[in-house]
């Protein structure tokens, strides 16, 4: 059973996903669709975090490894205050603090920059081990994409964090999660370089492994209590996840992992999301008036 | 005080300041008896971490556990870590995360083992980064000042030692400060801004010279980034003639950084003495002398520049 408030979030995100890379035009959608139910499970579910105080030292942290999803992210900060849903409209434009890939400098609560891919996770290695050294009770999540455990570093940093710290202070605060959707920007992970055995790789590295479907809320959840229940040891999570979820025409489609949708065809995917039938669609945004807004300055743009 | 590596001077700092300071955490990789961490990691085991063979990592760890309030520096040969560049300029200067890279085994001067353990491009990297300073201490005294001064500095910074012995070249009194550099000896018909292991062979350089006439000026430049803008703009005004001299390539190092500064500013005639090869195998002092970075060879480059 999927919890509804999470997915009631999750959903919101995805319109907030469509809505920003469209006013953006460019960026990446399939990889944020993707993950979103994994980051609203997260930042919603569990994480000890205050908007408010960004800095607090003992808060959780999520590393966004893949830092291209990085409007999932934005949409789920939006979301939990960190700052408002139309501040979302200025990604990646001239000033803005949501540049194109996470920048701490730029935006507080950015935990680390990424979006060079494979550098998350030695980072958040080196949080997790600096929150035992000094005895926060922190967690720290890390989401790795699928493509971007080809990268070397990844393995640098799975082959350390099992033994980083051992035996006074292991880390299990730290959860890593592999957002596994089969895409990358050229095409399958499969045609491009398979990663299989992922499970196999990462359990002879030392990690414990969960494998869940990642847009299952109430499976992340659990996914996540189980990580959190285990001592001695990282947890590694693969989330099998559909690139584009939520949008018909973008699912599981590589054209999709870097290309913004135009307006009407934003405004499709949005009504995709929301699992309105076509003829249902302007009887609904009479009765919805925040979609409706945001359709409304979507189609403005078109016109532009 | 005696010769001394610069590697070896940070080791005994590391250890005095993690005495009184427990934000300061080393991070190694496998190399740990080279880069002269090991003493710090035997007295203060828990703040240790030997990451092995993956200097990538190794980078990327240090900056979690910066944003986690310590202080760490990362070591290895400069040739190793500022190869993992991208992960520095990513997880370190744009993540504005306050980790001390430290790059040991610089220039031609580390002998037998060859070029491909030389830091001879390091400099170049480093400095194309908006955020880090980048310092090069000439002696043992220079050397703990700039230690105690890398810890106190907000944010990250690249210190590059040597593995040979550097001989005394500070003034008793000498203070270290980010972007000053200081006269060891004063002169009027040419400024010679060393660097590091070369400081004490331009010394030499600059006596050769007196006993031919040439008064060189002789200016320790340990803060490579950034550069004693004023101390180099009226050295140069004085002397009307520049020469650079370092165990690092002459593409993007201190003859590079005080070429673009000199050639915008204050347009000087300008020899760099640096590497334009690969580096070898060999020992010390004849790769010094090879390479022209003995007293001797910088004397004759020198003179030679000037039309002497």
């Amino acid at each position: 059973m999927a919890d509804a408030r999470l997915d009631a979030i999750a959903r919101a995100c995805r319109v907030q996903i469509i809505r920003m890379l469209t006013h953006a035009g460019s960026g990446h959608p399939g990889g944020s669709l993707s993950v979103i139910d994994v980051l609203v499970t997260i930042m919603f579910g569990r994480l000890r975090h205050d908007p408010a105080r960004p800095e607090w030292p003992q808060r959780d942290r999520i590393v966004l490894s893949k830092g291209h999803a990085v409007p999932a992210l934005y949409a789920a900060m939006a979301k939990a205050g960190y700052f408002s849903e139309d501040a979302l409209t200025s990604l990646r434009k001239l000033g803005s603090p949501l540049q194109g890939h996470p920048d701490r400098g730029a935006l507080a609560a950015i935990e680390a920059a990424t979006g060079s891919l494979g550098q998350g996770l030695s980072i958040a290695v080196g949080l997790a081990l600096g929150a035992k050294l000094a005895g926060w009770p922190s967690r720290v999540y890390c989401v790795l994409g699928d493509g971007e455990i080809q990268e070397g570093q990844v393995w640098e940093a799975a082959m350390s964090a099992p033994k980083l710290g051992q035996p006074n202070h292991p880390l299990d605060n730290l959860t890593v999660i592999v957002d596994y959707n089969r895409i990358q920007l050229d095409d399958f992970t499969a045609k491009i370089l398979d990663l299989e055995p992922v499970v196999g790789k990462w359990q002879a590295f030392g990690w414990p492994v969960i494998e869940i479907d990642g847009h299952d809320t109430a499976q992340v959840s659990k996914a996540l209590d189980q990580a959190e229940a285990t001592k001695g040891a990282p947890t590694l999570i693969v989330a099998h996840t559909v690139k584009g979820k939520g949008v018909s025409f973008m699912e599981n489609n590589p054209e999709w992992h870097g290309k913004a949708p135009k307006p009407s065809e934003a405004v499709a995917a949005i009504r995709d999301i929301l699992a309105i039938a076509p003829d249902a669609w302007d009887e609904h945004l009479r009765n919805d008036a925040p979609t409706a807004a945001i359709v409304t300055e979507l189609r403005a743009l078109e016109r532009k | 005080m005696a010769a001394k590596a610069s590697r070896a001077a940070f080791g005994e700092a590391l250890i005095e300041l993690g005495a009184t300071d427990e934000r300061i955490v080393t991070l190694d990789a496998d190399l740990s008896k080279s880069t002269m961490t090991a003493g710090f990691a035997k007295k203060f085991p828990g703040r240790a971490f030997n990451l092995g063979i993956a200097e990538a990592n190794m980078v990327g760890i240090a900056a979690g556990l910066a944003l986690t309030g310590r202080v760490p520096f990362a070591c290895s040969f400069a040739c190793f870590i500022v190869g993992r560049f991208e992960t520095i300029r990513i997880s370190v200067a744009y993540t504005d995360a306050n980790v001390k890279i430290v790059g040991t085994h610089v220039g031609v001067a580390i002998g037998e083992d060859g070029y491909s353990q030389m830091g001879l491009e390091d400099i170049a990297c480093i400095r194309a980064l908006p955020n880090m300073p980048i310092v090069q201490p000439a002696d043992e005294l220079e050397t703990r000042q700039a230690v105690a001064y890398a810890v106190d500095h907000p944010g990250p910074l690249y210190l590059r030692l040597t593995r040979q012995n550097l001989e005394p070249v500070s003034p008793p009194d000498y203070r270290f400060r980010l972007g000053r550099w200081c006269v060891l000896r004063p002169g009027t018909d040419v400024t010679l801004i060393a660097t590091g292991g070369t400081v004490f062979s331009t010394l030499g350089a600059a006596k050769q010279l007196e006993r031919e006439g040439i008064s060189a000026e002789v200016v320790n430049a340990s803060s490579i980034k950034p550069l004693d803008e004023e101390l180099l703009g009226r050295s140069a005004a004085k002397t009307g003639r520049v020469v650079t001299i370092e165990d690092h390539s002459i593409a993007g190092g201190l003859g590079g950084a005080v070429a673009e500064w000199l050639s915008e500013l204050r347009p000087t005639p300008l020899k760099r003495i640096g590497t334009t090869t690969f580096g070898e195998s060999g020992d010390p002092a004849g790769l010094y002398s090879k390479f022209g970075f003995d007293a001797a060879g910088i004397a004759r480059s020198v003179a030679k520049f000037l039309g002497r």
